[in-house]
């Protein structure tokens, strides 16, 4: 167990877990900004790997009655209502004033923010390296799967992911999540999330290829005019060692429920397990005072 | 109360997924694992020292706790039925795994140690059992720090340095209580004694958590955290003033003493238990200390 097998870059994850010659490690590139809230990779994910429901209730809180990522729900569209930053006026043109633009607040338009979410399967996944039974393990595609015949229910893996994925199912009692649809990649198809998406927000493919193909989208967009565009999670040097799904955010990740600089626990494991180390010793060492002090004092007493 | 700064969050959702772990089971597991543990220690020390009525007192004390908490920990798993494949592995990323082997090592041996001392039987084996619990003892009190520690949950993980110790002083204030219950006044001078020391740690390991904590320490002030830790604070303090002054002439009192010693600490990990629920379910304690420690503040959301 060494410290840079806990945090910091990984170039080849499914490798270091033991699989010889593994493939291309894959992932999602899911760019919001062409995003329409059809919820169809909510639906095709549902479907394929057979879903329970998981409630019908109205959230009253925008389009978003799904609230999040769960032990059923394994991609989740976020809706964000708020003011548009300010569209700056092209260059050498004159924007003339409209009649209705007076209605309009200074800060810009009404948008709507839509972002579908989903496991981020990390470099370094918090909910693997807990995991007491083994349930939990990296694919040779590089992603986080979870063997339903072996877990058993513990939920050490929920508290542990930095993004609240993971998440145990009541009625059946163990932890579940996205599977990056592990069956459909043997088979060398396209998981049904990207297949059923009908604008490309959702792209699958080789990482690397991935993070090319995002950088460029990102100066595309800096040049058209948009200039909030970032990317989320591409990064190998973060806290995670950098997400197999990674995302082009339009706002701060928060707005979209995501942690801003998320760091994997077990990053400070080594640190924890000394100084259990050295409060064991401590506590032993305060219990052979408690009977030492005594006997010394008593010695002295007879004396 | 520090004034929280502005944040933005999704319609005020949690980031991350508070545990499902239910607070008797897991909080009350980290009371009685501590208890065992540290009542291990003091049974060895007791028997090295010529102190039998404490010796298998502290003994069968451990014992039962570690039942129990083997009995809580299994109630509280999704799949009672598969409990078995905590061993399936040794992970030492996982403090559950690391803690699963502990207490399979433990366990069999305070039941040795207890079962040789109530019936007299295989001393030699005995002192065996009751060396090796000694050993064990302290880790299985402190690693369930670790446990709680190595997760995203923000006032367990921030506090990820001070927890060990303050779990090691909360289970040894336990065990010096149920010593002082358990104790004849004659042989109950080190239950004191440790009484004294593991408060003073305590209110030090305490402090010093909140310290680090920075705004994340509003969870240990506030709400079913707060009242259960400032009734932890009352009563360990005053435990063990009561043990120090009073315990030796007044039986009594150190009866009283190790009883408040006992509930202090269930106090303290229950107090901690619900102020990690706490830091969970509100968004601020993961966005706000991320965006401090980025050095960048995030615009406030409309």
């Amino acid at each position: 167990m060494t410290h840079s097998q806990l945090s910091g870059p990984e170039p080849d994850p499914a490798g270091d877990a033991g699989h010889a010659d593994p493939p291309p490690r894959v992932g999602f590139f899911t760019d919001t900004s062409v995003c329409i809230g059809c919820k169809a990779c909510e639906v095709a994910c549902k479907e394929w790997n057979a879903l329970p429901e998981d409630g019908f209730t109205l959230t009253g809180m925008s389009y978003d009655n799904t609230a999040g990522l769960g032990a059923s729900t394994w991609r989740h569209v976020a809706f964000i209502e708020q003011s548009a930053p300010p569209v700056p006026a092209p260059e050498g043109r004159r924007e003339l004033p409209l009649a209705q633009d007076a209605a309009q607040s200074a800060d810009g338009e009404f948008r709507w923010l839509m972002s579908s979410d989903v496991c981020k399967h990390c470099t370094h996944a918090a909910c693997l390296d807990v995991c007491p039974t083994g349930s939990l393990f990296r694919t040779e595609f590089g992603t986080v799967v979870v063997q339903e015949d072996i877990c058993n229910g513990c939920g050490y893996c929920v508290p542990a992911c930095p993004y609240g994925v993971i998440e145990q199912r009541p009625s059946d009692g163990r932890a579940f999540k996205c599977t990056l649809c592990y069956d459909r990649l043997g088979a060398g198809q396209e998981p049904a999330c990207a297949k059923a998406c009908p604008t490309e927000s959702i792209q699958f493919g080789p990482l690397d290829e991935l993070r090319e193909r995002a950088a460029l989208r990102v100066d595309q967009l800096h040049a058209a005019g948009v200039p909030e565009a970032r990317l989320y999670g591409h990064d190998p040097t973060d806290g995670v060692g950098g997400d197999g799904a990674f995302f082009l955010l339009l706002d701060e990740p928060e707005v979209y429920g995501l942690p801003p600089d998320p760091v994997v626990t077990t990053r400070d494991l080594p640190a924890m397990w000394k100084h259990a180390a050295a409060a064991a010793l401590s506590l032993a060492g305060g219990v052979a005072l408690s009977f030492a002090l005594p006997a010394l004092t008593r010695g002295k007493v007879r004396r | 109360m520090v004034p929280r700064a502005e944040f933005a969050s999704y319609y005020g959702r949690p980031v991350i997924k508070a545990p499902s772990w239910s607070a008797r089971d897991i909080a009350g597991y980290f009371f009685l694992g501590g208890l065992a543990g540290a009542g291990s220690v003091l049974a060895a020390g007791a028997q090295l020292t010529g102190r039998p009525t404490l010796a298998t007192g502290m003994k069968v004390s451990s014992l039962a706790a570690v039942s129990l908490s083997a009995a809580a920990l299994i109630n509280d798993l999704g799949r009672p039925s598969r409990f078995a494949n905590m061993l399936r592995v040794l992970k030492p990323t996982s403090p559950m795994s690391v803690g699963s082997w502990l207490l399979s090592g433990y366990g069999p041996a305070a039941g040795a140690a207890a079962l040789s001392a109530v019936t007299g039987r295989l001393p030699r084996a005995g002192a065996a059992a009751t060396a090796t619990a000694a050993l064990l003892g302290p880790a299985v009190a402190t690693y369930t720090a670790v446990l709680a520690a190595d997760t995203a949950v923000p006032a367990w993980h921030g506090a990820h340095r001070e927890l060990p110790y303050l779990f090691a002083a909360s289970a040894t204030a336990a065990a010096a209580g149920m010593a002082l219950v358990l104790a004849p006044a004659p042989e109950n001078t080190p239950a004191r004694c440790a009484a004294v020391l593991a408060a003073a740690a305590d209110a030090v390991a305490t402090r010093a958590a909140k310290r680090r904590l920075g705004m994340v320490a509003e969870t240990y002030r506030e709400g079913r955290a707060g009242r259960l830790l400032r009734c932890a604070e009352v009563l360990t303090g005053g435990a063990a003033a009561t043990a120090a002054l009073m315990g030796r002439r007044h039986r009594p009192a150190a009866v009283a003493a190790g009883l408040a010693l006992l509930a202090g600490s269930a106090c303290t990990r229950f107090g901690i238990f619900a102020a990690g629920i706490a830091s969970a379910e509100d968004p601020a304690y993961t966005v706000v200390p991320q965006r401090t420690a980025k050095g960048a503040t995030a615009p406030p959301s409309e």
